[in-house]
């Protein structure tokens, strides 16, 4: 106790803050109290704006996102897990697991193919719709985004049924003669990956559409004309005019489909439940049967869900540095 | 004359693409209408088994339960997302300063973040707090994203600073500034907002799967799943629940398309 008392008493105090200099004017001026003058007012107003926001973030994405880095150094079944020897065992263990292998696979099959495909698309449907003398504009605008209006599971079931070896999409081929045999389409590996794709494209092809739509409001429509009429053809003016100036939307909807791509989930459960044996299943599928399904091992699937982590990130960065680059 | 003839590769290829966008959604109505044999020998008309349908679904299913979650997630997500993050893109761009332009650039890294990198430490966050089946915890984590938030703040780049100052002078309180003259200003933009998140709630899968254990509390979504695990398929009666889960991001798409076009255009100018 007596030493507490003298190391307090020893504990140099902090200087009290001495105004060498009169405060600003205006401080005493129309208010009575000089610290919280109108300028930090609104300044304090705004933080208050943004804490709800920027709390919920950081406790539902920033403090989730490091816990989970712990987790995946653990392992251990159910809630009793400690850390592992040697501490990146679980990284260790990823190298090995075939499966994981074949999903990451998939993934970057899903990836390579389709999202340069959307965005090509959905760049020429925009650049038809944003045509001035287009004729229906609202009806083709409408019914190339209502797809997304359809959520993920309902739209991977309908596709399950149209692919079905009994289903519509056989009937139909057959009955044209283009095929001899019903096909298993979703019983082998490419052509049940054919399908996915095909579905990835109907379902966001649109949603991609609209933010070329919207950034092509921006771009001044008599540069177009002007090219026009030096001469250039429609895919010239397309390519040298219009894509240029949407460079920074394409590089926006390349990110966000990557990362939606690379997080994908509903279709290859509802789909394709990721058969025939795990050639579909995407790596967000197999992290949640690893985490939910048997025997859960969250720091097995934290490890898998940091892959996924690392490579939004290094995937994102790159397109960044391309979009920047100047040609 | 030749001027239509080139314009024609442009309407067939919006035409093939109308049409591949349209066919699964009439298939997914007609075949609701449908046996399951019909929907499987490729009736593409209208049956009349749509009441038996309806019947067999809601005597198997507790489809009035998923509904009334589905609605109370989607709906109570996105009230609260707009007042939280329209506030916050409010807040980031008429108060600027160098501190908030920091701390949005760091939210931004957010949509860095994969969900399937939070989603087990959220999973024992809520089951911790003994917050597992609750509809609470499906809707927490979906009310404050960074995209919203950005949407908001560009949006507000063209939310006159006129009008800020003179209802200042008029009296106006800061928050009541944002409520009276910003809320009903930037209505299209809280259009496209509603649109977004509405849909994504409704439609968001993974987390309700994950927070909602057991079957003993369903959304829509889930509800379909389930559908089609089983060993016999009635398609049908699972078109019919595609269908129904389904309709109600539609209708709030096509009763909102306009102001949501707006909106996403007002936001990237």
């Amino acid at each position: 106790m007596a030493s507490d008392a003298t190391t307090r008493a020893k504990k140099p105090r902090a200087p009290k803050p001495q105004r060498r200099s009169a405060p600003p004017l205006d401080n005493y001026i129309g208010s009575r109290k000089p610290w919280l003058n109108t300028t930090r007012r609104r300044s304090l107003t705004g933080w208050g704006f943004l804490i709800p926001a920027a709390l919920l973030i950081a406790l539902m994405s920033f403090v989730p996102m490091i816990q989970a880095f712990f987790l995946s150094l653990q392992t251990g079944r159910g809630t009793r897990l400690e850390f592992a020897d040697p501490l990146w065992y679980n990284y260790q263990r990823l190298l090995s697991d075939e499966i994981f292998k074949l999903t990451l696979q998939n993934t970057f099959i899903y990836l390579i193919i389709q999202v340069p495909l959307m965005l090509v698309l959905a760049l020429i449907l925009a650049n038809l719709l944003n045509n001035p003398n287009l004729k229906f504009k609202g009806l083709w605008r409408t019914a190339i985004f209502l797809p997304c209006a359809v959520s993920l599971v309902s739209y991977s079931l309908v596709f399950r049924t149209l692919f079905a070896t009994d289903g519509f999409v056989n009937d139909m081929l057959g009955g044209i003669g283009l095929i001899g045999g019903p096909i298993n389409w979703l019983g082998q590996a490419e052509t049940a990956r054919f399908v996915i794709i095909l579905g990835l494209l109907w379902r966001w092809t649109g949603y991609n559409m609209v933010f070329y739509l919207a950034a092509l409001q921006n771009v001044d429509y008599s540069s177009i004309e002007a090219a026009r009429m030096d001469g250039a053809n429609s895919f010239q003016t397309f390519w040298y005019v219009t894509v240029p100036q949407l460079k920074p939307m394409i590089v926006l909807t390349a990110i966000m489909s990557t990362n939606g791509t690379l997080q994908l989930f509903d279709e290859s459960w509802a789909l394709t439940k990721g058969g025939p044996a795990y050639q579909t299943m995407s790596m967000s599928h197999y992290l949640y049967e690893v985490s939910f399904q048997k025997n859960p091992n969250f720091g097995y699937a934290a490890a898998i869900s940091y892959v996924i982590l690392i490579l939004v990130a290094v995937l994102a960065l790159i397109q960044m540095k391309v979009g920047d680059k100047r040609d | 004359m030749i001027k239509k003839l080139r314009a024609l590769p442009g309407y067939a290829f919006l035409t093939v693409w109308a049409l591949f966008s349209v066919f699964p959604l009439y298939f997914m109505v007609v075949s609701s209408t449908n046996t399951s044999q019909q929907v499987l020998s490729s009736s593409m008309l209208p049956g009349t088994a749509l009441f038996d349908n309806v019947a067999k679904l809601f005597a198997t299913q507790d489809v009035v339960g998923a509904m009334t979650s589905s609605f109370l997630i989607a709906i109570g997500t996105t009230v609260l997302a707009l007042l939280v993050c329209s506030i916050a893109g409010y807040g980031f761009e008429v108060y600027h300063s160098r501190g908030k332009d920091l701390l949005m650039a760091v939210l931004l890294l957010a949509m860095m973040i994969p969900f399937a990198a939070t989603m087990i430490p959220l999973f024992q966050l809520f089951a911790r707090v003994g917050m597992v089946n609750s509809l609470w915890a499906v809707i927490i984590p979906m009310i404050s994203t960074p995209f919203l938030i950005l949407l908001f703040r560009q949006a507000s780049r063209s939310f006159p600073h006129e009008i800020l100052e003179a209802a200042r002078i008029d009296g106006l309180s800061e928050l009541s500034i944002y409520a009276r003259i910003y809320v009903p200003t930037m209505r299209a933009t809280f259009a496209a907002a509603a649109v977004i998140t509405f849909m994504t709630a409704w439609n968001n899968f993974l987390w309700p799967k994950v927070i909602l254990v057991n079957n003993s509390v369903l959304t829509m979504p889930m509800l379909t799943a389930n559908l089609s695990a089983g060993y016999v398929t009635d398609y049908g009666v699972l078109m019919l629940a595609v269908l129904l889960s389904s309709l109600p991001t539609m209708i709030v798409f096509l009763v909102l398309q306009r102001q949501f076009a707006q909106g996403i255009t007002g936001a990237i100018k």
